[in-house]
């Protein structure tokens, strides 16, 4: 087996809303490194994939990008979280604690099996 | 609502401009930066910092593309350049835009404002509730399948009948309105109590009659037609309750009918009365025919049911009464009353618009063929440089659109202009006879028939094309000269085209020709008089005079003299119906012939002793009526030649008696016989017609006919001055001239429309035709100028020249016109209907448009064949 997964479709969006929330207003670079660390390295991301995934947040009014500098002086496009972004952001992470909740209970092996 | 936001966003992102594409770029290596130096940072050699930094991107270029894909439309993206592309390219060939955009926009223009007449007639509803429900009644005799039915007959229809909710009866009716300055004759109905109920209309002011309002005792009420309370009571509800004199009758105005509601069998009625049995004495009559039935039929029943029904009553009261002898009783989708008289002929407009679009389509794929072969190189360039062949189709399809989307443009703008143009044409007169036609609109569903026409339309234009650039390898396009081949190839293809237009045109010249020569053969049909220099005006007689027959005819005479003294006026004669208007009836009998109670029906009018001199008739025996033949003397009567020859085979009628069928008629002496005389529609058989002499046997209403030496429109108001300064309660109406009369009858008017019309659509079909003739022979000698050149070179004469394209031409053309003329025959079949003393399949129409259509064809492909001869050989062959 891989030591290193893939990102599941759809998990991106939520993954980038949740590492700005933590971190505040955060570079695209800076973005990808994080949810890498987060996942302790067991994620691969496709740095790549990140650009068309914040477009579509910033398209949906999720986030909102400025230009800024960086901590190593570096002029980059800073993201921040607006309000929507905060409400989509609590909606998903409900949602997707949901959903793992109930996966859970049926791969738990002390489930009440019939 | 987000992803709608990001929908909105991305669709700003079409336009154009590099903003956002530099600022990605800006991103992307600012982010590639941070992530080199920390590349470095952990100990990598500054190329392996890279390297790695750039491979966990994922690539620079693919990320860019795929944000760019989300930054917009893809597909949106390409059809606007793909548009822009094709607009540029059109208006880089003006002559070619324009000429594809005006032929196809006069193509549609045509078919879509013949369609919105087709829509207000044929698919728009009537304005009654469930009109598929409604059916008309009609009695039946021989010659006549839709005549009047009685009163008595109607309610014994009404009562026995097992097929109908309710059965009602109306009759349209000119009443005399009592104003402050004397008299007027108004548009007028009387319907019974149930009318409206049984339509399905509500008055939108005031109530509908209640059940009984018809019976003799009621009180008379009148309803109003909506334009005559705007018109009278400039729309004020207080015209409630107030009371008007019509016909002598005070009426209480109980209601306002709504603004869409129409009724063309009454004609344009002002004011609706109820029909009361005592408002004419012709009601109580079982052999009076005077009304039209109107019926809802019961849920499920079909209008084949109820027919059956309503003649199986009509066979019971037959054996009952004998003056119902001979009388069958029928049913009639009311839809098909009302327009089924207009119905094959806007079929056939209908046909003729489409036939007219499908050449203009055809003219367009030509030139855009002709075109797409110009651009072969472009395309073989396009796809040698990966263009895909589906975007390189797509190329064509965007053409296609943008110029469909011109063309329907300016076809909808015209068509409304053509709409404008064509009501106009049809007159007050027809409009009330078709008062469906005010309904005419360019609607949803009009627009809906224009949007499927521009695609069919779009789709021809496109798959020609891109089809055509398919056939040979795309790359042989790229080879220098190979434009010989493909030359070939279309010349072949767009010469079918070519074969297809000129069939086409042959059809709608046909159909003109024939529609043009029914009509004309209409207007010169012999109709027993002079119409010209006539002037004739309607009458009705005052309040005063009515019932009272020596008053009435002392009236008429009064009139009669202070018309013939008006300067111009040469003669003067009265008739209760004027020519060209069918009229009433009577069953006659003659004494000394065999009878036994048949119905002999003729037709019957009162007429002056001035009629037939004014009209010129022709008097055959005997005399016309004389001022001496008044109540005082025996009844004397004249007959026309038609009534001679039925009721009198081998006998001289004059001097001989005839009376009415009546048991109390007196006998009538024949005094005289003329020639026929039009009285009825112009495309009908003269029915036989007996005159009786106005003076013994008057009417309160009738027309005056004035003969003029000329001017005869000018004095129609002379005419009417004359007649109110007698006394001001005589109610003149009516002013026409008998031309104008004739012009507008049902049936030349319906013949003129019909000709004029198609003839237009043949003749843009003929300018369309040759002009796509030429073209191809024209692009034939274009793509031949070498092949010319070499022959003339080696010897070859002009004359040789001339005479192969020449050759080529009228291959063509004799194709055409054969192919053409085949179709026409089949296709007149169904123009049989419209058509007044031609055949279907007349010889010298083919003959005459077989001859107008080659000699037009020549001489359009004589123009090129010149240009071909006096190639220079040594040009020629430079060229190239």
């Amino acid at each position: 087996m891989n030591d290193k997964t893939d990102i599941w479709q759809g998990t991106l969006a939520l993954m980038v809303l949740k590492t700005i929330e933590s971190m505040g207003p955060l570079h695209g670079y800076g973005i990808a490194r994080r949810i890498e660390q987060t996942s302790g390295n067991l994620l691969s991301l496709n740095y790549g994939t990140l650009y068309p995934a914040l477009l579509k947040l910033e398209q949906e009014g999720c986030i909102a990008s400025e230009w800024g500098v960086s901590e190593n002086n570096r002029k980059a496009k800073f993201y921040k979280l607006t309000r929507t972004g905060r409400r989509q952001l609590a909606k998903e992470a409900r949602d997707w604690q949901q959903a793992t909740a109930i996966l859970a209970r049926f791969l738990s092996p002390s489930g009440d099996a019939a | 609502m987000k992803r709608f936001r990001a929908w909105l966003v991305r669709l700003a992102g079409l336009r154009p401009g590099g903003r956002r594409d530099r600022e990605l770029t800006d991103e992307i290596e600012a982010n590639l930066q941070m992530h080199i130096d920390d590349n470095l940072r952990s100990g990598m050699p500054p190329e392996q910092a890279r390297r790695h930094a750039i491979l966990k991107l994922g690539g620079v270029e693919p990320t860019k593309e795929a944000y760019r894909d989300r930054g917009t439309i893809p597909f949106l993206e390409n059809l606007m350049r793909d548009t822009r592309f094709a607009i540029r390219h059109l208006r880089k060939n003006p002559g070619f835009a324009c000429t594809a955009v005006l032929v196809l926009g006069v193509g549609m223009s045509a078919s879509v404002a013949i369609f919105a007449f087709v829509d207000a007639t044929l698919i728009k509803p009537l304005p009654y509730r469930n009109p598929a429900g409604l059916v008309g009644l009609f009695e039946t005799v021989q010659f006549c399948p839709r005549c009047p039915l009685s009163y008595p007959d109607y309610l014994d229809w009404k009562k026995l009948n097992k097929v109908f909710t309710a059965v009602d009866a109306f009759e349209g009716n000119g009443l005399t309105l009592r104003t402050d300055s004397g008299a007027e004759v108004v548009g007028g109905a009387l319907v019974t109590a149930g009318f409206f109920k049984t339509l399905g209309v509500a008055p939108v002011l005031g109530r509908d009659f209640r059940a009984g309002e018809d019976s003799p005792a009621a009180p008379r009420t009148v309803i109003l037609s909506y334009a005559a309370w705007q018109k009278r009571y400039a729309g004020n509800a207080a015209a409630l309750g107030q009371t008007v004199t019509l016909n002598g009758d005070p009426s209480v105005i109980i209601g306002v009918l709504p603004q869409d509601f129409h009724f063309a069998a009454t004609g344009p009625a002002e004011f609706w009365t109820a029909l009361h049995t005592t408002s004419n004495s012709c009601y109580p009559q079982r052999g009076c025919h005077s009304l039209h039935g109107l019926a809802r039929l019961r849920d499920g029943v079909s209008v084949q049911t109820a027919d059956a029904n309503i003649k199986l009553i009509a066979g019971e009261l037959e054996k009952e009464y004998p003056s119902n002898r001979g009388q069958g009783g029928s049913v009639i989708s009311f839809t098909e009353l009302e327009v089924g008289r207009i119905r094959p002929i806007l079929i056939v407009l209908l046909c003729g618009s489409g036939l007219l679009l499908l050449i203009a389509s055809v003219n367009v794929t030509s030139l855009v063929l002709v075109r797409a072969e110009s651009r072969r190189r472009e395309m073989a360039v396009r796809s040698a440089l990966g263009g895909s062949r589906a975007r390189l189709a797509g190329q064509f399809v965007t053409e296609a659109v943008v110029l469909v989307a011109a063309s329907a443009t300016l076809g909808l703008v015209s068509a409304k202009w053509l709409m404008r143009l064509l009501i106009g044409l049809i007159g007050a007169d027809q409009m009330a006879a078709m008062p469906f036609l005010y309904g005419l609109s360019l609607n949803l569903r009009v627009l809906a028939f224009a949007a499927a026409i521009s695609v069919a339309a779009a789709a021809v234009l496109s798959i020609a094309p891109a089809w055509r650039s398919f056939l040979p390898d795309l790359r042989k396009g790229l080879a220098e000269g190979s434009r010989g081949s493909a030359g070939t190839t279309w010349r072949r293809f767009g010469a079918n085209l070519v074969v297809l237009e000129l069939a086409t045109a042959v059809v709608l010249l046909v159909g003109a020709g024939l529609l043009g020569k029914s009509f004309y053969r209409l207007l010169h049909v012999d109709m027993g008089m002079q119409p010209d220099h006539l002037a004739t005006l309607r009458i009705a007689e005052p309040d005063a005079t009515r019932g009272n027959n020596a008053k009435v005819v002392a009236l008429a005479r009064e009139m009669i003299s202070r018309t013939a003294s008006l300067p111009g006026v040469q003669s003067v004669g009265i008739s209760t119906t004027l020519p060209v208007h069918g009229g009433n009836t009577m069953w006659i009998r003659v004494l000394g012939h065999a009878f036994h109670g048949e119905h002999n029906e003729v037709g019957y009018r009162e007429v002056s002793s001035g009629y037939f001199t004014t009209l010129h008739a022709k008097l055959l025996r005997g005399r016309y009526f004389t001022e001496a033949d008044d109540a005082s003397k025996p009844p004397v009567v004249i007959i026309d030649r038609a009534l001679a020859e039925k009721y009198f085979p081998g006998e001289n009628p004059v001097g001989m008696q005839m009376a009415y069928s009546g048991a109390t008629s007196p006998p009538m002496q024949v005094v005289g016989i003329v020639e026929d005389i039009k009285e009825g529609a112009l495309d009908e058989t003269t029915w036989p017609t007996l005159y009786v002499a106005f003076n013994q046997d008057p009417d309160d209403h009738f027309s005056l006919i004035v003969r003029a030496s000329n001017g005869e429109q000018a004095l129609l108001p002379t005419l009417a001055a004359a007649i109110r300064r007698i006394d001001p309660g005589i109610a003149t109406f009516d002013p026409r001239t008998m031309r104008g009369i004739i012009d507008n009858t049902p049936a030349a008017y319906l013949h003129r429309c019909s000709a004029w019309l198609v003839g237009g659509f043949a003749f843009l079909a003929l300018l369309l035709g040759t002009a796509g003739l030429y073209g191809v022979i024209a692009y034939s000698v274009s793509t031949r100028t070498r092949e010319i050149g070499v022959r003339m070179a080696l010897g070859a004469q002009r004359g040789t020249v001339y005479r192969l394209i020449l050759k080529e031409a009228g291959w063509l053309i004799a194709s055409g016109i054969a192919i053409g003329l085949g179709c026409s025959v089949a296709a007149a079949t169904l123009l049989r209907d419209l058509l007044f003393g031609v055949r279907s399949a007349d010889p010298e129409i083919l003959m005459g448009v077989a001859v107008v259509l080659g000699v037009a064809a020549l001489l359009a492909s004589y123009i090129p064949a010149r240009r071909a001869a006096s190639v220079n050989p040594v040009d020629a062959l430079r060229a190239e």
